[in-house]
Parts: C-alpha cells; structure tokens; sequence
C-alpha cells in the first residue's frame, strides 16, 4: 500500500517537474513485455518472454529485498503502430519503466524512439536489425540477444568461406530483412563472394513456390534466407520439395531459432548452418533454467535465444537496480549504469555492453544434427564453431551510432 | 525484368497447385452459404484442424496420409455437424451479422486452443512415400505431390459440383433452400439435409488442410492467414456459385502467381485489388447470383 501511494506521488510529481521525478527513488518496478503474441514470432518471443521475464524477476532476489516487481505482456501484432500505442500508453498512462523482447525490427525501432522521447528503458531481444545500435542508437535502449551483423558475419562469412561463392536472396520485405540482406550482403563480398540477385517476399508468407522457383533459375549456390519465424521454416520445408538442395544449391537460414528447426523436422532441416548466441543444451546451467522454463510452457518448447535474451537483460537490470538502492526511474541514468557494470548471467556467460548500447556475448555457429545422431526432442544442435564477442558484433570503430561522436 | 518464358510457365503451374486450395476451400464456403445463408467464417479454423488430425492420426495412431484423406475430413464434419446442431441451426433464420459473429467466435476459440497448446510455428508433417521427389518438366522441376494436389482437387471439385448440380439429391437440396416448406411438405427431411450439406462444406475444407499439411507447417494459424484470401475469392466469384467458386479458385492462384513473378512486393494485395475492381463493376461477383 505504501508502495502504491509513493507511486501515486511519484506519478502527480512527474507531471509537476520532470526534476523531482528523478530524485524520488523507490522500489517499483514494471516491466512490459512487448512482443508477438499470436503471429509467426509468437513461438520466438511471445509468451515464453514474457514467462522468461517472470523468471528473471522471481530469481532476482529483490523480492526479498522489498522491491514490487510487476510483469506485463502487450501484443505488437507484427504492426509499428500497434506497437507504438501500446508503448505509450506503458509510459503515460500504467508507468512501465522498461520495455522487453520486441520482435520485430519495424516495430522496434518505432518503439525504441518513443521510449527515448519518454526517457524510458528498452531492453530488446527479439529484433535483429543493427540499425538499433547504429544510426538508430538510443541511449536508452540495450540490444541484447544477437543482430543482423553478428548473423551476416557468422553464417554468411562461414558459408562464403565455404565455398558458395555466388548468392541469392530471399528477403523478408520489412526493416529487419533488408537490414539483414544488407549486412549479409557486405559479408559475402567481404569473403569473395557475389550477389546474383533476389527477391522480396511479403512478411508472413505462407508459400513459397514462386520465389524459390526464381533462386533455382538464378543457379546461386547458396540461397539466403533473409527472413525469420514461419517465413524461414517455410521456405526451407518447401525448397527441400522442389529439389533445391539435391540440386547442389545450399540454402543458408540466416536467423534460424530452435522452434523453427523443431517446427520443420530433422529430417528436412539436417545440415543447415546458422549462428546464435544462446543453446539450451550448452552447459548444466542453460540446462537447468531450460527444464524450469519447459515445464511452465504449455507447449512444452524449450527457450529460444529471444526468450533466453529477455532473461539475462532483466537479470542484469535487476543487478543495476540493487546496485544503486532504488529506481530513479531514470531510463538513460540507469542504462548508463548497466553499460558501467560487466554482465554475467547463467545463461550468457560472461559479456559487456558497449557505449551504443550493443550488449556482447560470444556467438555460435551451429550445424543441425542428423536424425540419427539426435537423442530426443529438442537435441538438435552440433557446435561447430565459437565466434569471440568482440568478433561477432559490429566493431565500435566501424558503428554509425551518433553517442559514440564526442 | 526481360521475360522468361520458361519462368513463367513455372509461376502459372504453382499459381495453379495455389489455386487448388483456393477452390476446394472457397467451393466448401458457397456450399455452406448456398445451402445455409452462413458466412462461415469459421472455415479457415476448420480447415486448420483437418491438417492436425492428420498430424495426430499419424503421430498418435500411425494412421498414414492415405487413411487420412478419408478420416480426417470425416472426423473434421462430425465436428463441424456437432456445431451447427448446437449452434448454428438456431441462427439460421436471423440476419446474417448473427452467423458471422459466432463463426468468426467460434473460429478465434479454435484457433486460441490449438496455439495454446501447440505454439504457433507448428509441426512437421513428411509427404507419403509414395509421392516423394519431382519431376523435371524441361521448364521447371514439379513435386510429384503438388502434381497430385492439382489433380486430386480438381476431381474433388468436380465431383461436389456434380452432386448438388446434377444428381436428386443435390436437386432437393437447392429446392430446400429456396422453399423449405414446400420441400418438406414433399417428405423430406430438411433440417437433416442442412446438417449433412453443412458436414460436407466442413468436410472439404478439413480435406484440403490434410492436403496442405505436407507442404505448408501444421500450423494454429495456417487456416487465418489463408481464409481471407478464400473470402476475396468467393466475393469475386460470387457468393453461393459453385463453378464460378471453382474457377475463380484456380484462377486467382494463377494471378498471384504471375505476380508473384513480376512484382512479388505485391502478391499478398494482388486478391484484394482485383476484390475491390470486382465489387465496383459486378458487385455480385464475376458468375453470382443477384441476391
């Protein structure tokens, strides 16, 4: 009660002065989780964030410590407007202090300008676009989990390397699939590799056909997925039916989540490379919150990177907020303290958060394994190889992002 | 973009395999609105459903694709029977806004249960052996299952036009729906008939989602994202026509498929604009009756 009437004060206080709001620390906190909920993302963020959320707030130990923690979900729709209603009437009106997940890079960077304006917290797992940390940067806003650089970088330069020399892409036709077609792009010609062409697809595509039949005519030797969610599994599911790998064609999923790999089955998605930053199956630890994590998930399906993601950005919040001994509700002060400390997190490992607000972590490149070499349901990954964090993510030196110009 | 003949013949062949479940999804719709006067829009959830009782006649039970074909659509009806004898049939005589609200509610719960419980990427579901692998057509490499798809449609589509256009019992069934009164008077049980029709328009659209299962993800959401297309095809076709349901089907598949080619940004609108030229100059679609 004591707590609802500060909040109530704090509340009156910040629409008499924005000063006084920063002084008056308390123990609140609320955190929406803004993500897909029902869409092609839904498996990927949706409820599962929300739930990791959750997690993150229980095992924090400030709920001991007197803290009020509160979670709530919104649902984006996969829409930019949607999801900037949604975020203002967070800030105005219910008084969230940090935004989670979001997939989406459309909706993220819509959402990622309004929590500035609003000096709020964005904490974002789900989108992929690397204009968040670039010339879109935010110093209110942490990009988590992995971006459209570090995927071009694993999965586009291994395959280059590799030996496909010439590229086709399939591309998602919003923010995140240009983003990543670009970044890929430079990648594959960084590696002595060509782009021979590509096609955009409308996001949410359910066939394929057509667009699949045009990067077998381009004879590109590997095919790009520059699409994620549904889009991804669907295109792979159905390149397997019109012969596109038996045809000596590769296909490179350059976001691929486990749900999508468990969605198409072992049996068509073996051998496809792709990088991530986050397995269940790593250690004792990933191992442990998976199973926590499964058994409160009605579908059963264990955390993608996203979800993984939301987890550890709210963990280390959580350590921040402790840290200084209440919340300012200072969005840009608090980030500037998460980006002081170094994070450390069971599932992440050890990283840091650079001045743009692009946190690193080493990333993965993974092969799916065959059906015979999995032991069960989700046993789906080969590691094949470890990519340093200061490798994996767009170089300080080469980020376009304004706060790094002194 | 010089055209590519070879192409292009390849875009109007998957256009056509598209237009496939355009058809057996959009005649299943003028069935039920022909014969009941209902909107059904819970078709596309019904539809869904008819790709997870293959998932589960195979998965649970080891019942292959071939038995599914058959139990499914069956097993999908009965459902579909269950819901307009509880529900439906009460509506029947009211302004169609009723039909269409419980529908589409009846649709959205479906669809809620099936994400809740299985997420919303979906499940795999392999093609039958027996129709593995493709053919090279010179012009493009075709799925033998698609082949199958096309054809399998297309005598499906016939055969349910054959039954309502040119047998008795498709005969009393359009008499039912223009005199009820008068049909029963004649002996025969109408509200049955309505059932049955309504089990059968429910039947093709789970037919066509064990039909589908194979090539798109078992997915909750596999039937939304497809049934507003169907809804434009059956308004261009003209709600209520059977044929005209049929060729539309196939005929819409093959124009977004030919877009798909020349201005893929454009392939999920193509529908909805030629929707909105149909509705300007033929507002009761290209082959409908005036109402």
């Amino acid at each position: 009660m004591k707590n609802k009437i500060s909040a109530l004060l704090l509340g009156t206080a910040s629409l008499l002065a924005f000063a006084g709001f920063a002084s008056a620390d308390d123990k609140v906190v609320k955190i929406g989780s803004l993500s897909d909920q029902s869409g092609l993302y839904a498996d990927v963020g949706g409820p599962g964030s929300t739930l990791a959320a959750q997690m993150a707030v229980e095992d924090s130990g400030l709920l001991n410590k007197g803290w009020k923690i509160e979670v709530i979900s919104g649902d984006h729709q996969n829409k930019p407007d949607i999801g900037s209603n949604i975020t203002r009437q967070w800030f105005d009106v219910d008084k969230v202090d940090v935004v989670v997940d979001t997939p989406n890079s459309g909706v993220a960077l819509a959402v990622s300008n309004i929590i500035k304006e609003k000096n709020g917290i964005f904490l974002n797992s789900g989108a992929g676009s690397s204009d968040l940390t670039n010339a879109q940067c935010s110093p209110n806003t942490i990009h988590w989990t992995y971006d459209t650089y570090m995927l071009a970088h694993g999965t586009g330069s291994a395959l280059t390397k590799a030996g496909g020399a010439t590229w086709f892409f399939l591309t998602a036709d919003y923010a995140f699939g240009a983003a990543l077609e670009r970044d890929t792009t430079a990648a594959v010609i960084a590696g002595g590799g060509k782009v021979v062409g590509g096609v955009k697809h409308p996001l949410n595509t359910s066939d394929f056909s057509s667009f699949l039949l045009q990067a077998q005519a381009s004879k590109a030797k590997v095919i790009g997925l520059a699409n994620a969610g549904g889009d991804t599994s669907n295109a792979i599911k159905q390149a397997a039916e019109f012969g596109i790998i038996s045809g000596g064609q590769k296909l490179a999923g350059l976001l691929m989540f486990i749900t999508d790999v468990h969605a198409i089955g072992l049996p068509v998605a073996q051998g496809l490379n792709f990088t991530e930053t986050f397995y269940w199956d790593a250690n004792d630890q990933t191992r442990a919150f998976s199973k926590r994590f499964q058994d409160r998930m009605r579908n059963k399906q264990v955390p993608t990177m996203s979800q993984a993601g939301v987890y550890s950005a709210l963990t280390h919040y959580f350590k921040a907020l402790d840290a200084m001994g209440g919340n300012s509700h200072d969005g840009a002060k608090i980030v500037a303290k998460m980006k002081e400390m170094p994070t450390d997190d069971p599932l992440f490992g050890k990283g840091s958060i650079q001045p743009n607000g692009r946190k690193i972590h080493p990333a993965y490149l993974f092969e799916v394994k065959k059906p015979s070499e999995s032991k069960g349901p989700w046993d789906y990954y080969k590691l094949v190889a470890t990519i340093p964090a200061e490798e994996a993510f767009t170089p300080l030196d080469k980020s376009t992002c304004p706060l790094l110009k002194k | 973009m010089s055209i590519n003949l070879q192409a292009l013949f390849a875009q109007l062949l998957v256009g056509l395999i598209n237009g496939s479940f355009y058809a057996l999804l959009s005649l299943g719709l003028a069935v039920i609105f022909g014969m009941l006067n209902i909107i059904n829009f819970a078709h596309g959830a019904l539809y869904m459903m008819g790709a997870f009782a293959a998932y589960f006649l195979l998965n649970v039970l080891g019942i292959g694709y071939w038995w599914a074909l058959i139990i499914a659509p069956l097993a999908v009806g009965l459902f579909g029977i269950i819901l307009e004898r509880t529900m439906l049939q009460w509506i029947a005589q009211l302004d169609h806004l009723y039909g269409l609200l419980l529908t589409f509610g009846l649709g959205l719960i479906i669809q809620g249960v099936f994400q809740n419980y299985f997420g919303s990427s979906g499940l795999p579901y392999a093609i039958p052996d027996e129709l593995k692998g493709g053919v090279n057509l010179g012009f493009m490499f075709l799925p033998i299952y698609r082949g199958w798809v096309v054809v399998f449609s297309l005598v499906v589509c016939l055969a349910t036009w054959y039954l309502i256009e040119r047998t008795r019992l498709g005969a009393n069934l359009r008499a039912a729906t223009e005199n009820p009164t008068l049909v029963r008077a004649f002996g025969i049980n109408v509200p049955r008939m309505i059932t049955l029709t309504y089990g059968l328009g429910v039947g093709l659209a789970a037919l066509a989602g064990v039909l589908s299962a194979p090539i798109n993800q078992v997915r909750p959401l596999m039937g939304a994202d497809l049934i507003i297309v169907v809804f434009a095809v059956v308004v261009i076709g003209g709600m209520g026509s059977i044929m005209g349901s049929i060729i539309t089907g196939f005929a819409l598949g093959i124009v977004e498929g030919l877009t798909k080619y020349f201005y893929p940004e454009a392939s999920n609108t193509v529908v909805f604009v030629l929707m909105v030229l149909v509705l300007l100059i033929k507002p009761s679609g290209l082959t409908g009756r005036t109402a």
